[in-house]
């Protein structure tokens, strides 16, 4: 700016530029550690990019094609990456959504020791996913992991669990539905309390049955709630990561490949076999994957209510 | 005040002098990386090295990065190089030198003074053979190999000979069977509490079978050019079928079991165990106590002995190779950690055999109760040539995976891992020929 322009403003003016550039530092920073790598990790698709080498030649569509020939394939690795994290959005989704809505009308209506009982849920989702992750794995045991020792003693036959292809990633979703389940407890509670209680007590006086309050009151003035969540927690589940690396043997996402996902997938690519263009162009992909269906999600689900 | 001001100018002038030529000092001082991953022992066999190195070159000064995890090692060898820096002496798994070949990651180790003569006269033959485009790109302090380990305590209480270990694969199976307890139902893995042998194909029984297994059927794992996949023969998959068959048949082990058939092993939970010398180190650290043996791999129906061999072997970087005095500097720090004396004091410390030939046929090893089986194996060991190990072990694992958790055929799992491992080791050289 020209001389003299800062000094000619008015006090008010000034405190605005000088709390723009103090903003501006994070900002340039959140451009620099966040932006910059997504947009690279554009670039490093078109690449057959190794990191350990000098050069970086350029591949132009070579490792879309490869991807998608992989995914056209009866079986391979990204292939199973793909339906598993779909696996994990459909199932884990609903699911944790349904029993967070359920857990939040009782704590909702309890009042004695309730802040007991919200720490209770919440606590799961403040602690390491990691540290959780290695404590499942190990609840998850043969003979003598805890659900296993539960199952010897009422004479029911042991469960392979996580050493199972079957039973693997059902053994991993139920960990993150737990832990995550806290945070949509929470916000399904504050979007409770938005609820005027005039309306329940209207209710009341026409005689309605708690079914139909549910039906035609709660769950439609909880719609904003519902919908945050739906749109969070399947980015979240799409990106999952740690909880797979922490629970299969060696990180692998197995057994055969039946817990991988997209992530795992793109950093084995990227950090094992060092195909960094490779790994991008499933980032780009997964990106993709999220931005379709976030939109449809905000377009289906958002509809005003009256 | 005059002179006082005098006085505090001289000081700091006095100071700025002798900094300028500790710097000056420094100049003359080269100074080069070296890094490994995280291995108690070998970071500190490898420190004792490095301070005898620098007592006799003044002028090199070598900076030891021993901090970084088995698990990220390679990770972070991948971040370090687009960011500019990083080790100018690195030690890598044999297995992964071709990967950073391809990459252009190591230059070729210069001909004074590791001329292919000199190689293949002192050096194990399985790292004289790990010849790759007509270069040798790294080469080894000590060398490993595999031997049978065995639990005293175990064979004692199954009623078997304590110091009579198992001397062909049918007494193997035998003596895994006789050692195996359950608690219910013998037909069930999980019902296991005490194993016999747990086949893991993660660990070290990948490179068991297909060194030493398929051999000793009397079969070949690969061409004699390493390019094309010949295990799924009809004696690969006898050999494969004779090793799944601990787990999916006599049900006398899992890797999934017990914390793994490593760990079983070294607690004392498991009788039979496959590994390299490596692990004496693990088990006198875990578990003093454990009352085992070790003795050379078991002969296979042809009569045979096999054994594989592997090493982490010390490569320059393309980063060294950019400076004339750091590489003339790489080149001396790697000359020094691979002599005899080198290899001597790794024996003792790391329990892996000298590289050098002569040092690991050395009679004190020979005579030694623990390490007399591997070296006993050196003479016979192969190493594979690997062009993707990681890749290439898990399509092992997922083959095995198949056979005990799918029920498939082990016929046909090993001929969907030979296509799989084939079209890795097609890629790598396509590429290559580029």
């Amino acid at each position: 700016m020209p001389p003299g322009v800062f000094q000619n403003m008015t006090f008010a003016r000034k405190k605005i530029v000088w709390a723009y550039i103090f903003l501006a530092i994070p900002i340039v920073f959140f451009a620099y550690i966040r932006v910059y790598p997504a947009l690279f990790a554009f670039q490093m698709s078109l690449h057959d990019y190794n990191p350990l080498a000098a050069e970086q030649p350029y591949v132009g569509l070579e490792n879309y094609e490869r991807l998608f020939e992989q995914l056209g394939k009866r079986k391979s690795q990204t292939k199973s990456a793909f339906q598993n994290t779909i696996n994990y959005v459909l199932l884990g989704v609903p699911i944790q959504l349904c029993l967070a809505l359920a857990i939040a009308l009782m704590l909702n209506e309890i009042r004695v020791m309730s802040t007991l009982y919200r720490i209770m849920f919440f606590l799961p989702f403040v602690t390491s996913t990691i540290a959780i992750a290695w404590v499942f794995r190990m609840l998850y045991q043969p003979r003598f992991g805890l659900f296993n020792v539960i199952l010897q003693l009422v004479s029911l036959p042991q469960q392979p669990f996580l050493r199972s292809t079957q039973q693997a990633l059902p053994s991993v979703l139920a960990l993150v539905i737990w832990q995550g389940m806290g945070f949509a407890i929470i916000i399904f509670l504050a979007g409770l309390k938005q609820i005027p209680r005039t309306y329940y007590e209207a209710a009341e006086v026409d005689g309605a049955s708690r079914w139909h309050t549910f039906r035609y009151i709660t769950f439609p003035l909880l719609n904003p709630s519902i919908v945050y969540l739906l749109v969070l927690q399947s980015i979240s589940f799409l990106r999952m990561f740690a909880p797979v690396i922490a629970m299969t043997e060696q990180g692998r996402g197995g057994p055969l490949d039946s817990t991988v996902t997209v992530v795992l997938q793109t950093y084995r690519e990227a950090f094992q076999s060092f195909n960094m263009g490779y790994a991008s162009s499933l980032t780009v992909v997964l990106f993709a994957l999220i931005l379709g269906v976030t939109i449809i999600q905000l377009s289906v689900t958002s509809r005003r209510i009256n | 005040m005059q002179r006082s001001r005098l006085l505090a100018i001289l000081a700091v002038l006095i100071v700025l002098f002798s900094l300028g030529a500790i710097v000056g000092a420094q100049d003359d001082m080269v100074e080069i990386e070296y890094w490994q991953y995280n291995f108690g022992a070998r970071v500190d066999a490898m420190n004792m090295l490095i301070e005898q190195f620098e007592a006799e070159n003044p002028g090199i000064k070598v900076v030891h990065n021993s901090d970084i995890p088995y698990a990220d090692f390679r990770t972070e060898l991948a971040a370090s190089a687009p960011a500019g820096v990083g080790p100018d002496v690195v030690t890598l798994f044999y297995g992964w030198i071709p990967a950073f070949v391809d990459a252009g990651y190591l230059v070729p180790l210069p001909e004074d003074p590791f001329s292919e003569e000199f190689i293949m006269e002192t050096f194990s033959p399985m790292v004289a053979n790990s010849k790759f485009e007509g270069s040798y790109w790294a080469i080894p302090t000590a060398v490993r190999s595999l031997a049978l380990f065995w639990n005293k305590d175990i064979f004692a209480d199954a009623g078997l000979d304590p110091e009579a270990p198992p001397a062909t694969l049918d007494e193997l199976v035998e003596m895994a069977i006789a050692t195996t307890q359950y608690d219910g139902d013998m037909g069930d893995i999980l019902n296991i509490t005490r194993q016999g042998h747990a086949p893991a194909l993660s660990a070290q029984d990948h490179h068991w079978f297909r060194e030493v297994l398929i051999r000793q059927y009397g079969g070949a794992p690969y061409s004699d050019d390493g390019r094309t996949v010949t295990y799924n023969s009809e004696e690969g998959c006898a050999a494969f079928s004779w090793l799944a068959a601990f787990e999916t048949e006599h049900v006398t082990g899992s890797n999934d079991i017990l914390d793994g058939a490593t760990n079983a092993f070294v607690n004392g939970d498991s009788a039979i165990h496959v590994d390299g010398s490596f692990r004496l180190g693990t088990i006198a650290r875990n578990n003093p106590d454990l009352n085992y043996g070790v003795t050379e791999l078991p002969v296979g129906p042809n009569g045979e002995r096999h054994t594989f061999g592997s090493y982490w072997t010390h490569g320059i970087t393309r980063r060294a190779n950019d400076d004339p005095a750091r590489l003339e500097a790489a080149v001396k720090f790697l000359q020094f950690i691979t002599t005899p004396e080198a290899g001597t004091l790794w024996v003792n410390n790391v329990g892996e055999l000298p590289a050098q030939a002569a040092a690991a046929a050395d009679e004190m090893i020979l005579a030694d109760a623990d390490l007399g089986p591997f070296s006993a194996g050196l003479a016979y060991s192969h190493a594979t040539f690997f062009v993707d190990e990681s890749a290439q072990r898990q399509v092992l694992i997922d083959a095995f995976d198949n056979i005990r958790l799918g029920g498939m055929d082990p016929c046909d799992a090993l001929d969907e891992a030979a296509a799989a491992e084939q079209e890795l080791i097609d890629n790598f050289w396509a590429d290559r020929e580029m």
